[in-house]
């Protein structure tokens, strides 16, 4: 059993995750509406040669 | 390790590209992965999201990136740092590595004050790229997987490895200690260096993947801490931001007082069936 402070924390952490889960939901939409997706899949499909320490 | 196994496969079942030294250029690239898995490695079938928030944030004309904060936010919500303990490839290796049968040391006088690492590379991470132009500063200066993936691409291209330098040199230092460090420490690039465990670190405490302690059941035998590689002491804090959700304490607890999951923590419903209601009657 918990204590009523300990089940309050943990109700709001579970409710701070669930907002932020729709949040990282929501940003992820908007990003994809700007086309973002396709600039992820440009920069995923050629060699960074950064990543690699050549460049 | 299986769990492990099966995801660092996953992310990178481009088999065909570890032998041509070709990455792939599947649809699915433009998909970040929750874990730290260069996109330049020649098996990778995902975008690493901390390579392509670099690219983003050092991009001109700026431009938010929505979509890769928005995944990374997501992943963090969803799992925190259960990413780090089940998901991430370099957590992975470091665990194959420690499988070696030599003496490990996870308690010692410079482990806090280095776990603070982690967060000044993930300020670097995300402060350097937007001021100095296209300069992914921990894809360029640190990250051990894209090390690996240029020692996986130099194997299957001679192209490639005429182009190492000091740049190389560097990097490959880096990874060399890492992986010797893993051999004492358990996961050293996750408690010291990676800016992804310290951004989902963060999330640890309000994820819905999470870890609860039942009070009540504890007998403070103090066994689940001493287990735990990662240093935390689950009675004091379960969900703290170093906590990978191994489970090693789960196991090691005699009063089966811990639990990981998308229910921890909650409350039981009580369910008083019908015919208790008709006792109580």
């Amino acid at each position: 059993m918990k204590d009523g402070g300990t089940q309050q924390a943990e109700k709001t952490g579970r409710r701070t995750g669930l907002i932020l889960l729709l949040l990282g939901t929501a940003l992820t939409a908007a990003g994809l509406l700007q086309g973002q997706y396709a600039s992820v899949l440009a920069k995923a499909i050629r060699i960074c040669m950064e990543c690699v320490g050549i460049g | 390790m299986g769990i492990q196994a099966a995801a660092a496969l996953l992310q990178n079942a481009n088999f065909k590209g570890f032998f041509t030294g070709r990455i792939s250029e599947i649809a699915a690239k433009g998909v970040c992965v929750p874990g730290l898995n260069c996109y330049s490695c020649p098996g990778a079938v995902g975008a690493c999201p901390l390579g392509s928030l670099q690219s983003f944030l050092g991009a001109r004309p700026f431009r938010l990136p929505y979509y890769v904060v928005g995944l990374l936010v997501f992943f963090g919500a969803l799992l925190g740092r259960a990413v780090c303990g089940f998901l991430c490839p370099m957590g992975w290796i470091q665990e194959l590595i420690a499988l070696v049968p030599v003496r490990k040391r996870n308690r010692f006088r410079l482990d806090q004050p280095l776990r603070k690492l982690k967060y000044l590379v993930l300020a670097a991470t995300l402060i350097l790229p937007v001021f100095i132009a296209r300069t992914p500063f921990f894809c360029k200066y640190i990250c051990p997987s894209g090390t690996t993936a240029a020692l996986f691409l130099a194997a299957a291209d001679s192209q490639i490895r005429g182009l190492f330098g000091s740049l190389f040199n560097l990097k490959f230092g880096i990874l060399a200690g890492l992986v010797i460090l893993s051999l004492f420490i358990f996961r050293p690039f996750c408690k010291y260096l990676c800016p992804l465990g310290a951004l989902y670190g963060c999330f640890n405490r309000v994820a819905l993947y999470r870890g609860s302690v039942t009070e009540s059941a504890c007998v403070h035998c103090g066994r689940c801490a001493e287990i735990c590689r990662m240093g935390v002491d689950p009675v004091k804090n379960i969900n703290s931001a170093e906590c990978i959700r191994c489970g090693d304490c789960v196991g090691s607890c005699p009063a089966k007082a811990i639990r990981f999951g998308f229910t921890a923590g909650k409350e039981p419903r009580i369910i008083v069936k019908e015919a208790d209601m008709n006792n109580v009657q």
